[in-house]
Formats: structure tokens, sequence, C-alpha cells
């Protein structure tokens, strides 16, 4: 049985004197226990609103989430707000994109680690400050006993990120989701950040959800990855398949855009045409349509279904690429 | 739109079909700032009510001889000849709101109000955005010891609270007059101006946009003139709007204080307030309920209206 | 900390001195100087004569701009035209009225905005929210001597439910010990005078209170709402904190940091608001002063303190709110 299964998850903002906009459509993907799965897409895409909608994040109003999230037995969907918060934080631990402006500035780090300890487990200030001595070292922050005293604006943007990891599973969550985790961050430090969260997630057995526009970081991280267009999953696949033998074109132009060093010295290097604005509704046919290079008449005019592949993923598409190497 | 040009495998409906979706979908992208901010502010209805009250009291003042029933100066004996030495003439035939104390036509005076208050508060108001605008853009395009100099000028004149400010000027003026009172009311807002158009415009000097106007080689006037100055002054707009409630508000003090226009025949709401107002109200509430109504009036609508357009102007407002 | 502290004190002293050279030159600028705004212009030429001499404005100018700058830093400002005291004693008799009513307004102003503000923010759109907006937005477009005045009419005239203006019943007898005459009913065991001076503060003080009280009201409701929109905020949710933990912990503290500024600037607004409603409620403070030493002649060496003493007030509260303010916000403390 799947850790987390989202199941025909939407979220359709509505606020006053605009239209209704459908920022995730029925979306669905399961994530195993240890396992880590990527959600792809450009920005806009839907996929931060998708993580949101799972922790219950999302603005109290002006939003409607319909679906199922369903964490081991229960629909977090379902919970009333007290009960999921017993769970956030405990079960599921986030991290987000912009690591400054997610740590509150006028409270000691410390106490921003331990507070997660006193809530979920009880234990006292000087126990839970003590316990979160250990988690900074763990992230590898240097001298944790005097950085618990600081606050946020004397670290840099990495020490940052590592203090968000450490209080994201300070709790020892099953599942971690992380936002854009390296986005904000120096491209040096990105390759730490991320070497970082596969040892932890893989020496506890987290599973984790990541969340990210960057294809490096899917390549380097995932076993399974979900390309979001305009709300919906186009093409999941795992990692092998999906950069090996990619079949929708987005993803395929997402790769082909991606400088390469064994491309020709010269080429040019391939982009997708417009902007993810050049959009059509689904319900009008595939939304890529417009910028879709391999785009035919059966493309408008009626919904395109996801549906199941041979090697065990999925794919939304009338004319895809075709299969490179047939097995 | 770029996207369904380069299609070729597509029949031609389906393509028009693509276009006309496309369309609607990507509209809006690409709209300025201040455009954006203008749409916005049409579609607020605190921005609506604001303008509404100001455009309705704009009207009344161009319109006051066609809509006073009588001269705003003009005696009427008949109505004071029979009252007592405290009391005010009520309603009568012809006088709808009775008279003033000293039998002049209050409604009249109510409506030739509008143009005097409007007067004084759009005067003390254009007057110290002129001269605060001016400073705070020599000191923010200058910089070194101009702006040096100019800033701890506007500290002494913030030193005081700005309505006391303005008494200390009236005060030691020796002798009122209107001018006096908007001058007052003007000075004071000098320095607010002054340091907000320089904050904005050290903020602009530092933004790429000008950045890359320098690095164009655009000559130093025309970067100011051009590309700082009016960025900065949407902001002080803003002000502008929000300080002409003050001004209003601050010239109604100074006339109840004793320190107004000196002029008996005015008739501006301030006056008719702090003085008659005041001192009748037990006798006569509406000499001070009338015009201290339509000064919380405007003051509100200038007030929305300023608050709505900063909010307007909000970028983290911008969707 | 201490550098920083030294050098504003600096700077409000070389303000200060600006302050009163503009002063010094603008009276001595007036048609007639000084002498004619004491004597009034219809004085004999001798009488002009002798107080020229005895004042010393016989002498060159510069000689008195020195002299007026010693006197000035000595706390020496001459005495009053109307009374013939000497100015400080003047000044210090009206202070703790003043005082005593500035600090109960603020009191009231902080008391109620804060939680009201915040309330407003945490209720966002619902009634509560909708009728803070309006009230604040009457409030702060509200000539506040008119308020006074309306209070009075309808809390004094028929019902005499709060007495209509003083600090105290003429027939209490109580003892002046600080000035302060509700700290002096309980310093003296006078209880029935503290009870009585309280019950003629509450309409003076919740007039002046009334400016301030909006504005922090309007301040304090918009800065929570944008910490509420903050991402540590979200943060907090992700770790699944409880709301009372958020609130008290992660939101208010940060909320609060503009509303501190505010509480400075508007320390500002009650000094002008004073003079008003001192008026109104015939409150025998420095507002009353300053509204008495313009009219009926102007009382220049009375008037010169006056404006020092305001911006000293006003200054060193500033200067105090950025000191908490370092407090509250660490990113200030270290810079």
């Amino acid at each position: 049985m799947p850790l987390l299964d989202v199941r025909e998850l939407s979220v359709v903002f509505q606020r006053k004197g605009t239209k209704p906009f459908t920022a995730v459509d029925r979306v669905s993907f399961a994530v195993e226990p240890g396992e880590t799965v990527g959600l792809v897409g450009e920005s806009g895409c839907g996929k931060s609103v998708t993580s949101l909608a799972i922790m219950g994040l999302l603005p109290r109003r002006g939003n409607k989430v319909t679906g199922e999230v369903r964490f081991e037995d229960t629909d977090l969907l379902k919970l009333r707000p007290q009960d999921l918060r017993d769970r956030r934080g405990r079960d599921i631990g986030m991290i987000f994109q912009d690591p400054l402006s997610s740590l509150n500035p006028v409270i000691p780090l410390g106490l921003q680690v331990a507070e997660v300890l006193e809530r979920h487990q009880g234990k006292t200030r000087q126990a839970a400050l003590r316990e979160a001595r250990g988690l900074l070292d763990a992230v590898g922050i240097p001298d944790p006993a005097r950085r618990l005293k600081e606050f946020p604006h004397q670290l840099s943007g990495g020490m940052r990120q590592r203090a968000l990891i450490a209080i994201a599973l300070a709790c020892k969550p099953r599942l971690l989701i992380a936002d854009e985790p390296t986005t904000a961050l120096d491209v040096t430090v990105q390759a730490q950040i991320l070497a970082l969260l596969k040892e932890l997630v893989d020496q506890s057995g987290t599973a984790l959800v990541m969340i990210t526009h960057d294809l490096g970081v899917v390549a380097g991280l995932c076993d399974t990855v979900n390309v979001l267009y305009a709300g919906r999953v186009v093409e999941r696949a795992g990692r092998h398949a999906l950069f090996g033998d990619p079949r929708h074109p987005y993803t395929h132009g997402l790769l082909q855009s991606v400088p390469r060093l064994d491309a020709d010295r010269g080429g040019r290097l391939h982009q997708i045409r417009g902007s993810v604005n050049d959009n059509i509704p689904w319900s009008e046919g595939c939304a890529f349509a417009p910028r879709c290079d391999r785009v035919v008449d059966d493309c408008i005019g009626e919904t395109v279904p996801l549906e199941p592949t041979s090697r065990g993923g999925a794919l939304r598409c009338t004319n895809p690429v075709p299969q490179e190497v047939p097995a | 739109m770029s996207g369904a040009g380069g299609i070729t495998t597509l029949a031609d409906h389906k393509r028009r079909r693509i276009d006309e979706l496309t369309a609607r979908t990507s509209e809006g992208g690409g709209v300025s700032l201040i455009r954006d901010a203008g749409r916005r502010l049409l579609r607020n209805p605190t921005a609506i009510v604001g303008a509404a009250i100001i455009l309705l009291f704009l009207i009344i003042a161009i319109f006051a001889p066609l809509v006073a029933p009588h001269d705003p100066v003009q005696r009427f004996p008949e109505l004071t000849r029979d009252l007592t030495v405290d009391s005010v003439p009520g309603a009568s035939a012809g006088h709808p709101l009775g008279s003033d104390p000293l039998g002049r036509d209050f409604a009249s005076r109510m409506i030739y109000g509008a143009r005097q208050t409007l007067f004084v508060g759009v005067l003390a108001t254009l007057i110290g955005l002129l001269f605060g605008v001016l400073l705070g853009a020599i000191a923010g395009a200058a910089g070194g010891w101009v702006d040096v100099l100019i800033m701890r000028v506007t500290d002494v004149m913030l030193a005081l609270p700005s309505l006391l400010l303005a008494i200390t000027l009236v005060a030691l003026a020796r002798e009122s007059t209107q001018w006096t009172v908007i001058i007052a009311v003007a000075v004071v807002n000098v320095p607010i101006f002054a340091r907000l158009l320089r904050g904005s415009m050290l903020a602009q000097r530092e933004s790429d946009h000008v950045l890359a106007a320098r690095a164009l080689g655009v000559r130093r006037r025309d970067i100011v003139l051009r590309h700082m100055l009016p960025n900065s002054l949407t902001a002080v707009i803003v002000q502008a709007t929000l300080t002409f409630a003050v001004a209003i508000l601050d010239a109604a003090a100074l006339s109840f204080l004793g320190l107004g226009d000196p002029d008996i025949n005015r008739a501006e709401w301030g006056l008719m307030l702090g003085v008659d107002g005041v001192r009748y109200l037990e006798v006569r509430p509406e000499l001070a309920y009338f015009p201290a109504l339509a000064i919380i009036l405007v003051a509100l609508g200038f007030t929305l209206l300023g608050e709505s357009m900063r909010e307007a102007l909000d970028p983290k407002n911008r969707r | 900390m201490v550098r920083v502290v030294s050098r504003r004190l600096i700077q409000l002293f070389v303000t200060l001195i600006a302050l009163m050279t503009l002063v010094f030159f603008w009276l001595r600028s007036l048609p007639g100087g000084p002498v004619d705004a004491l004597l009034g212009e219809r004085a004999t030429p001798q009488t002009r004569e002798l107080l020229t001499r005895a004042l010393g404005y016989d002498q060159p100018i510069w000689v008195q701009y020195g002299r007026f700058l010693k006197n000035v830093v000595t706390g020496d400002f001459g005495n009053s035209i109307r009374t013939g005291e000497p100015v400080t004693d003047v000044i210090s008799r009206s202070f703790p009225a003043t005082i005593e009513l500035a600090v109960a307004a603020i009191i009231i102003a902080v008391g109620l905005g804060i939680p009201l503000g915040y309330l407003a923010a945490r209720y966002r759109g619902r009634l509560l929210d909708n009728a803070t907006i309006i009230v604040t937005l009457i409030g702060i477009s509200i000539p506040i001597f008119f308020l006074g005045y309306l209070l009075k009419d309808w809390l004094t005239q028929g019902i005499h439910f709060f007495p209509p203006s003083g600090r105290i019943s003429t027939g209490m007898d109580n003892t002046d010990v600080t000035g302060f005459f509700v700290l002096d009913g309980l310093l003296t065991r006078e209880f029935d005078a503290s009870a009585d001076a309280l019950w003629h503060l509450v309409l003076p003080a919740v007039t002046l209170a009334t400016i301030p009280l909006a504005i922090i009201v309007r301040i304090t409701r918009a800065s929570v709402l944008d910490v509420l929109d903050e991402d540590y905020i979200r943060t907090a949710d992700a770790k699944g904190l409880r709301n009372a933990t958020i609130r008290k912990r992660h939101v208010l503290r940060n909320a609060l940091l503009p509303v501190v500024t505010t509480i400075g600037l508007q320390t500002g607004a009650l000094l002008a608001g004073a003079v008003l409603t001192e008026k109104v409620y015939n409150w025998g403070g420095l507002g009353t002063l300053i509204t008495d030493s313009i009219s009926g002649g102007r009382d220049y060496p009375v008037l010169q303190a006056l404006i020092l003493l305001a911006a000293v007030v006003f200054i060193v509260v500033n200067l105090l709110v950025d000191l908490s303010y370092a407090i509250i916000d660490p990113r200030v403390r270290v810079q």
C-alpha cells in the first residue's frame, strides 16, 4: 500500500469578481514508503499548489479543494483542521523555497527548531533545545550550540535551508515534501543541499516528494517522476525511462532545452515555443497544443485522457514522441 | 499568438480554434504597473466611494452661485431683530437651515463653504507638494552635501509635530490672514513630501531600469527627469491625496484656536465650526453639525481615495 | 548601542539649537522686532527705549544671539510678559496636567488599539472588522475639538455623567505633591481626590486618544494581515503548531514592529491634540498655556520655551521608540 495516495486532486481558485481558475486539475499520483517522487513543471503548472493542498496549507478562503489525499489510512482532506495540525510536522514535514522568508526573523533559531519537538513530542523547552542542537549538527551546521541563539539573518542561505531541513525532519516524519528547496540558493550550495537531502532520506527511510522545475534535481534524486502541465499530469515514468525515452512532446522539449556537454558545438539549444500563458483549456483538447511541435487535428476538440503505458507509467498524448529503441 | 504560427500539420479551423482560445487566456500580460493599478482602482468600491464624495463636493463648489439660495455674506436683519444675545435664528421661509448669529443664510454659507474649504485644502496641499517635491528632488538627484543640508533642514521642521508647527508658524506671524493659515499648513507638509520623494528617488537610483539607462549613456538630467522622477511621483501623489484631508482638519483646528482667517465674511467650514459652531452648540447644534459633517465627509473622501490608490499601487497586490 | 544613542543625542542637540536659532531670527525679522511684540504698537517711545536697553536689544545682533543661546542652554528663558513670572515656573506648573492627560490618552490608545486592530485582522471581512474600519475612518476624519464638544454635550449636560471641565472638583480638598492629581491622591491616601481627578480625566483623555487610537488600530490590523501572509507563518503552520502558539509567538511579535514606530509618531500628534483638547475641557495644561500665550498679545518668551519643550519631548520619545524597536527586532540590534 502506498504511503501517500493522491487521487483526483483538484484545486480551484475563486476570488470575488474574477473567473474561477483551476490550478490543479484531477491530479493523481502515489508515493511508496521510502520512495522519492518528483513533481516537475514550469512555474504556474500547479506543482506548488498541489503540495500546499496535500498539507492543508492553502488559504482558508478563495479556493476549493476536491479529491482525496490518502496518507496511510486517512484522507487528509477530510480531517478536522486540528487533527491535521497534529499530523503536520509529525508525520509529514515540509521544506520551502525561500529559506530566509520561511524562517521567523525575530525568533532565535533554537526555538524555531525546538518548538516542533515541544509540540509533537511533549518535550520540555530544555530537552527540546538540547535535541535541536543535535539536529542542527546532523544537517551539517557547524558550532550548533552557538547557532541556537542566533537569528536567521545571521546565517548564510545554505545554512538557513539546512536549518529548515532540520525543522522538517525533527520529528522523523514518514513523508517529506520539498517545494523547490534549492531554487533560491547558489549553484554550489544547491548541490550540497541536494546531497544532504538524499543522505537524510536514505538514512531514515523517509519518503520524499520533490517539487522542482529543475530536471537536474530530478535526475539525481527521484525514483518516479510526474510531469505537470497546466494543472494536469501529462507524463509519469520511472527516472530512467523518462530521461532515456520521454514520450510526451512537452517532456521531450524540456529535456531538449537542457544544455548538454555531448551536444554539437554551435548547435542551437532547443526551446519550447510561447509561454505557459498560451494554453487552451483542457476541455477543448490538449492544453499544450498551441506550443506543441507534434500537434495534429485530434489534439483539438476533445479532452485527451491520461492512459497507462506499457512501462508502468502514464501518458496524456494523442501523438507521442515515438519510442527510440523498441525493447 | 506566437504559438500557433508555426503549426503546419493542422487543419485551418483547428488552428483558428487555438488562436481563439489562447487569445482569451493570455490577455492581460504586459500591462504597465500604473495602468494595472488604475484598473484595480476602478474595480475597488472604496476608491469609487471616495472619488464620488470628492466629485460631489467639487461640483457644489464650482456651481455654488447657482445652487445657493442667497449671497453668503448678505445679512437678513429681520431674522435677528427679535432675538436675545445668545440665540440664533432657526429655519424660516426662504432659509431652510436658518441663519448664523449675524443673520446670514446658513444653507448658502454651507454651499459656498465647499468653495473656500476646498480652496484652502487644495492650495495648502499643492504649495506643500511643490516645495517638498522641489527640495526632495534636489536632494535625491544631487546627493552629497546638498542632500545632507536639505535633510537636516527637514529634520528641524519635523522636530515639531505637524499641527504644533502650524500653530507656531501662525503665532510667530503675529497677525493671521487666510494666507497665513494656508502657508502654515503648507509648510508643515514640505518636509514630509521632501523626505518621501528623496527616499523614493534613492531607491530608484539603485533600481535596474535606472542602472540600465545609465549604462546606455543616457544623460544625467534625462535620467532624473524621465526615469527617476515619474516613478517616484506616484508615492507623492498618494501622499498628497491623504494630506488634503489633514490640511482641512488642521485649518479647522487653527480656526478653533482663534488663529484662523480673521475675515468674518468668509464662509469656510473650519471657521464656521471652530468659531460659531462650538459656541452655539447647545442652542443651535446644526451650526456645528453641518460644517462638521461636511468636513468629515470631505476628509473621508480623500482618505478613502488616497488609501485605495496606495493599495492599488502596491506591487504586492498585483494580480 | 551606546554609540548609536550618543550620536542620536548629539543630533538632537544640534536640531534643537537650529530650531531655536530659527525662532530667534524670525522674531527679530518681524516688523518692529521683539520690543513691539512685547509692548504692542501703541507704546510710547520712552517705554520702548527703556525696554530695548533693558533687554539688551541695542547691542549687535551676534551678541544678542550669543546671549540667547547661552540662556537657552542654561534653561533661562526670561520672564513671561503676561504674568511677569519666570518662564520655567509658568511651564513647570502646567506640565504635569498635560503629561497626565497625554499618558491617559496613550494608555487608552495603545491598550485598546492593539487588541482591536488584532481582532479586526483575525476576523477579517466579518462584522467586527468592517465596523472597526468604518469607525476608525471616521475617527481620523473628525475634527477632534468637535468630538470633544460632542462628548461634552452628550455626557455632561442633562445627565451629568461626567464633569464638563477642569481637572478636579472645586470643593475637593486635595494636596498637591507632584502636580499629577491622580498620583497625588494615591500618594497622600486621599483616594477620593484620586477618583475625582480620574473622573475628570475620562472625557478629555478619550477625546485626545481618538486619533492615535484610530491610527494604531489601522496600523495593527494592516500589520497583522501582512504578517499572516508571510512565509514563516506558513512554515509555522507546516510544523503543526497550535493556533495559539502561532499567534502569540509568530504573529504578534512581528506585527508589533510597525505599531511601535506609529506609537512614537502619535506621541507628537498627542502634543498637538492636547492644545485643542485642553481648550475644550478647560484643562490647565501646556496646551492652554500655548493658546493663552498666543491670544491677547504674543507672550514670546513662553512660546519659545514651549516650542523647545515640545521638540525635546517629541524627539526623545522617538529615540526611545527606536531603542525599543532594537529590543524587539534582532535585525536592528546587530546592524
